[in-house]
């Protein structure tokens, strides 16, 4: 599934720590000192500049970045920087008469969503989730989709821990045609739906990050022609950290949500039902897997313990990120 | 040219054509038309990229993208190429009028990212919204067998792609060697991809590669067409005046 493979590497896709160079039309200095990966459309290096540790991010072509930059700076001119990485500069880089274009952002220092819910636990999961869920529904009021959502492009940061969105490569206008994706967590690839950028899109994509945290290695769907949704309820409910996001997850692999909140709250509603009684939900795991919605009444119960717990941790939060918003 | 359509040739093989003309001659030739040509080879794992020069040089010659993958990566990589080619034939345009407000000798790299930016998002919205013609070219000599069920699930996926753009498609499908032809046909100019199984199985795979007659069928095809389409205006302007014999 990688995309470039055979495509062949450029110039600026492998430059040697030390480098240095200035932009061509703003004249800021970089010093390359490591290479941080590789992304769809470019290589993102860590640099040191006139204000400290940034990553900038180098396109192959004199277009590739340029539909990136443009997403960037909207959400920039909204505002809302923790959406995704501040954009800091735009130029060219000019090496052996060729020229690439470059923009530096924020560099978001932490760890791929998978790694560190591997190196955390299970349990963070549905948390860092319900934290991207949020983020998402803020794009999407916004008119935009994220298009290319996978672990990859989700970086953790903290502590306080924070999910961070950083690749808006694949990010796309709300009923166009979505720019760029990845097989694994693409509704068109499991038969599952189209690729028109729409808030349903992106939460599939969701459900499937949810999955793959269990199974670690991207599975591929079966031969052809074969139900793909089943297929993939199966593997929901014989994990047992998924089965009581059964509901949710089939949901949302089903388009059923309307918006990114809505999903949002019911992963909560689980969390919650999750902490309160253990009992229900082992209970629930002999039901069969279907649409039907399951344990609509256990919901109705109240757990004023959990919103009590939940809303002190929130607060004890945000408490700490203004101190810490304070300090910086 | 027709009203805002792309064109473009969407040729799938694993390699070396070993009859007619030289495809890359006709493919420079359908550039010449304003036809875009795309080549896509296949590999099965194990393989060697040998005879995978010509992939490339026929693309190049026609104006398009090229890309050599293995069958596993197909679905996503036609889609990509389609759409790369797409945007690389739009951001030709666009270059071409910009030179004329600009100058000759002003390229992309000469306007600040601010207004690359503003091209940018012209080219994008472009890409939405242009109808698409694409002439789809499948090799099913012998040694493609194995992989046509991935072409043909390729294919739907190109479907599902494109039809999730708000412009219009039309997508014709040709096998070649044919039959008793080089060249035969399978889906002629429709909306949309589906139900190719059918076709693909009642295959005879051959032993020849007639990729140069083939590329020159896709030409008729579209010639064709565009005959077709502009006949009533031409036939408006046509019909009352008849010249004066001497």
């Amino acid at each position: 599934m990688q995309k470039t493979t055979f495509q062949s590497k450029s110039r600026v896709s492998n430059l040697s720590p030390g480098t240095t160079f200035t932009g061509k039309w703003n004249r800021n200095p970089y010093q390359i000192i490591k290479k941080l990966g590789n992304g769809a459309n470019g290589t993102v290096y860590l640099v040191a500049t006139r204000l400290g540790e940034r990553a900038i991010k180098i396109g192959e072509n004199k277009m590739s970045l340029t539909s990136e930059v443009n997403v960037l700076k909207h959400f920039s001119s909204l505002g809302q920087h923790t959406l995704c990485p501040v954009l800091l500069d735009v130029d060219d880089l000019e090496i052996a008469g060729e020229t690439y274009p470059f923009f530096c952002m924020e560099y978001l220092h932490g760890d791929s969503l998978l790694s560190f819910t591997r190196k955390k636990g299970q349990e963070w999961v549905p948390i860092l989730l319900v934290q991207l869920l949020g983020d998402l529904d803020r794009f999407h009021q916004a008119g935009w989709v994220f298009g290319d959502l996978k672990p990859d492009n989700i970086i953790v940061t903290g502590p306080p821990m924070r999910v961070r969105l950083f690749d808006v490569g694949g990010t796309t206008k709300m009923g166009r045609s979505i720019k760029e994706y990845t097989e694994f967590y693409d509704r068109g690839y499991w038969g599952l739906g189209d690729r028109k950028a729409d808030v349903g899109y992106d939460l599939f994509a969701v459900a499937m990050m949810f999955i793959e945290t269990v199974y670690p290695h991207r599975f591929q769907k079966a031969s052809q022609k074969k139900q793909h949704l089943d297929d993939l309820m199966e593997k929901v409910t014989s994990a047992s950290s998924l089965r009581p996001y059964k509901k949710v997850i089939y949901r949302a692999l089903t388009g059923k949500y309307s918006d990114a909140q809505w999903m949002k709250k019911e992963i909560m509603t689980v969390i919650e039902k999750g902490s309160t009684s253990q009992a229900v939900s082992s209970k629930r795991r002999s039901r069969p897997v279907s649409g039907r919605s399951n344990g609509i009444k256990e919901k109705k119960k109240p757990s004023y313990r959990t919103e009590l717990a939940l809303t002190g941790s929130f607060l004890f939060l945000s408490s700490i990120l203004y101190l810490v918003g304070q300090i910086i | 040219m027709t009203r805002g359509k792309l064109r473009q040739v969407l040729l799938i093989t694993d390699g070396c054509s070993n009859r007619g003309e030289d495809p890359a001659a006709v493919a420079s030739f359908l550039k010449e038309k304003g036809i875009v040509v795309n080549v896509i080879g296949v590999l099965d794992h194990g393989e060697r990229e040998h005879g995978m020069r010509e992939v490339k040089e026929i693309a190049l010659c026609g104006g398009g993208v090229s890309q050599v993958v293995y069958t596993s990566q197909l679905s996503q990589t036609v889609q990509m190429v389609t759409r790369q080619a797409m945007t690389q034939t739009l951001h030709g345009v666009v270059q071409q009028e910009l030179r004329g407000i600009l100058g000759e000798e002003k390229e992309m790299e000469d306007l600040s990212p601010e207004k690359r930016g503003e091209v940018m998002e012209v080219v994008d919205e472009l890409g939405e919204t242009v109808g698409l013609e694409v002439f789809i070219l499948v090799d099913t000599s012998a040694s493609m067998k194995t992989k046509l069920p991935m072409v043909e699930e390729a294919l739907t996926d190109l479907s599902v792609s494109l039809n999730s753009r708000q412009g219009e498609n039309e997508f014709a499908l040709f096998l070649f060697p044919g039959k008793r032809k080089d060249v035969e046909k399978v889906l002629d100019w429709s909306p949309k991809i589906e139900q190719l199984s059918t076709a693909f199985q009642r295959l005879t795979t051959g032993g020849v590669t007639p990729t140069g007659p083939a590329l020159k069928e896709a030409l008729h095809h579209f010639e064709k067409r565009m005959k077709k389409g502009s006949l009533i205006a031409d036939a408006e302007d046509d019909f009352p005046i008849e010249k004066p014999g001497f």
